[in-house]
């Protein structure tokens, strides 16, 4: 793929994340998906830019706040969202929500309802990698608050000391829900904990797509080699609240105004304008493109079945020994 | 047959297992040139080398959650957790992320675990190295719990577990580990889920678990003394629980005792009495009775008051025969 192809798709990808999203946020407000939606619009350059280093077959973790991160990796956006809606022909059959979204085809092994607790399991995927010897990388994504929980202590000691083809992906987007960073860390930059485990860190500017993709491509690039893991923290800003719905009362408008004149999307979009790899047109086209995508998946999505009762006791064992109920 | 002991016999399973299937690695604290805390893992490291035993940090929800991935990816991983009170530890990883990727995920995945880890008193060894927490984990549907009693089930009931394509949760009893008993010279596999009578008799039930199985027998010779002929039945398994046995034989003799070495508040035993009395209530010539340790903490220096033992099955079967 030649550069300006490259480039194109991560526009196309980071409009696609803004658009679904949004989108998102609307079905939820009008009662038509259930449980809770955790958008991160104003975050889509990291995904997008992180997953554009990947291949089909590299696995990624992603986090409640996970939509960005699926369909940057390619994530079917019919059964993508036929999942959000609790439908039969989502990818866990409508078990897993916005929260648990997964797909083994795209390589999105899981989203995480628990702040941290892909850490973990984000060594095993790069593990087996190794014991294969397959050569593939796992990205593990996880946001500012989930880095002062235990497991990431344990995950990314464990990763170096094994020199794990794994990326761990600090999305820093400000906010632990509803506490901001200065309240519940000392530190600034969340990558300068790597030097403590031994590992190579950097952090970077995560409204800018190109910087995030430069970087993310030399961590990839290392645990490719083997060379170990790598902690790319990934400035950004959170626009909405925890959860759609949220009226984060506990921060004042103007820090969310300000947050929202970092516009990646935006940004990325005048940069292709400006240096002639795009045209309005494209724009247009790019739009009109999403616009029918997700027409179609809503569509797509309200005509598949609820799952039955039949579905209640599936999947809980490998296997359904003695009828239905296990105990 | 052989005579072997209950810990050697752990470490044959595993060895078979690893000769078996290229995908069966073992992970955990101290398992390589250690051989484990308890020498399960004694001499897997030379057979097998450091890419398929691996010493770890002493990181337990890294090892349970390396696990799970490694798992997602096909491979069978067997995670030794160094004493059952440290599943507190890494108790996220178990029950929000092993337990709940298979039904969370449609069944997308297959969770091939087994987290080996001893329970139990015995040793002195305090509050924090002596739990048996079984019920914790019976209560989260997606795991299976097994409890090996003797070193023959242990090592069959342990390459099944291996074999087994969900997680399982392999509660080994470390007051057993020296225990010897007879197996086969060959291969052998004992199935989850199955309970054994270990000794047949008309007058009471006794469901027992682990080391409380050896402490139920040898009740039940006291009380065949007395004129009372008492069933012994080994659970083996918790989950999936063997229902037909236990009913089977409580409708012969209609009359319960369950006896475990863990807490009796809010025990298995409580379930299995619930069971009983919902299922077969008419059948039933006495009030269920249970055996368990007191609801304190494992004490170091007065185990000997808590821990059940014989005398107290011997008691139970006493109060519910003379009802």
């Amino acid at each position: 793929m030649g550069e300006k192809e490259r480039l194109l798709k991560i526009f196309y990808s980071m409009v696609k994340i803004r658009r679904v999203e949004e989108c998102l946020a609307d079905l939820f407000s009008k009662g038509k998906i259930p449980g809770f939606i955790h958008v991160g619009i104003g975050q889509e350059a990291i995904a997008a830019g992180v997953c554009s280093c990947l291949e089909a077959e590299d696995s990624i973790f992603t986090t409640h706040r996970g939509h960005g991160q699926a369909l940057a990796k390619g994530i079917d956006l019919n059964r993508f969202m036929a999942e959000i809606y609790g439908r039969k022909d989502g990818f866990c059959k409508g078990k897993s929500g916005s929260m648990h979204i997964a797909s083994r085809e795209a390589g999105v092994v899981g989203s995480n309802g628990i702040v941290g607790g892909s850490l973990p399991i984000s060594l095993g995927t790069a593990f087996a990698s190794m014991y294969k010897g397959e050569n593939k990388v796992t990205v593990c994504f996880f946001g500012d608050g989930a880095s002062n929980q235990g497991t990431f202590h344990e995950s990314l000691n464990l990763a170096a000391i094994w020199d794990l083809p794994v990326v761990f992906c600090c999305e820093n987007n400000g906010w632990a829900q509803f506490t901001p960073q200065k309240v519940y860390m000392k530190l600034e930059d969340i990558s300068k904990r790597a030097e403590s485990y031994g590992m190579a860190g950097v952090t970077v500017d995560g409204d800018d797509v190109l910087k995030v993709r430069e970087e993310a491509e030399k961590a990839v690039a290392r645990a490719r080699k083997g060379e170990g893991p790598t902690l790319l923290e990934c400035k950004t800003r959170r626009w909405f609240g925890h959860y759609v719905g949220d009226a984060q009362k506990y921060r004042s408008p103007a820090e969310v105004q300000q947050a929202r004149e970092f516009d990646p999307v935006f940004k990325f979009g005048k940069f292709l304008l400006e240096s002639g790899h795009i045209s309005t047109a494209h724009v247009d086209t790019v739009e009109a493109g999403i616009k029918s995508e997700i027409e179609e998946a809503i569509a797509f999505a309200e005509s598949s079945p609820v799952a039955g009762a039949e579905e209640l006791f599936n999947d809980v064992y490998a296997e359904l020994p003695n009828g239905r109920d296990l105990r | 047959m052989r005579e072997t002991r209950y810990i050697r016999a752990i470490t044959e399973a595993l060895s078979e297992e690893m000769a078996r299937d290229e995908d069966v690695f073992i992970i955990g604290e101290d398992v390589g040139v250690p051989g484990g805390a308890f020498s399960a893992t004694k001499g897997l490291l030379e057979t097998y080398g450091e890419r398929r035993v691996k010493d770890t940090p002493i990181s337990e929800s890294a090892i349970v959650g390396l696990a799970i991935g490694a798992a997602v990816q096909g491979l069978r991983p067997v995670a030794e957790i160094m004493f059952a009170d440290f599943l507190a530890v890494c108790m996220d990883q178990i029950v929000n992320q092993l337990a709940k990727s298979r039904y969370m995920f449609g069944g997308m995945y297959k969770l091939p675990v087994v987290i080996r880890t001893p329970c139990g008193g015995g040793l002195n060894a305090g509050p924090q190295h002596s739990q048996c927490l079984e019920s914790w984990f019976a209560h989260v549907p997606g795991l299976k719990v097994v409890m090996p009693a003797t070193p023959y089930d242990v090592k069959g009931l342990l390459k099944s577990a291996v074999r087994d394509d969900n997680p399982v949760l392999f509660l080994e009893n470390k007051a057993l580990y020296a225990l010897k008993g007879e197996i086969p010279d060959g291969e052998y596999l004992v199935p989850i889920g199955k309970a054994e009578v270990k000794r047949t008799g008309k007058d009471v039930t006794v469901v027992a678990t682990s080391r409380m199985v050896h402490q139920a027998l040898e009740g039940a010779k006291t009380l065949s003394k007395e004129g009372i002929d008492v069933e012994v039945i080994d659970l083996r398994t918790i989950t999936p629980l063997d229902k037909e046995t236990i009913f089977d034989s409580v409708g012969k003799t209609s009359k319960l005792v369950v006896a475990h070495e863990a807490v009796k508040a809010f025990g298995i035993g409580a379930e299995i009495a619930a069971m009983v009395c919902e299922e077969m209530f008419d059948r039933l010539k006495a009030p269920v009775a249970r055996v368990g340790a007191p609801f304190v903490p494992v004490p170091f220096n007065l185990e000997n008051l808590y821990l059940p033992n014989s005398d107290d099955v011997v008691k139970a079967v006493r109060r519910v025969m003379k009802y």
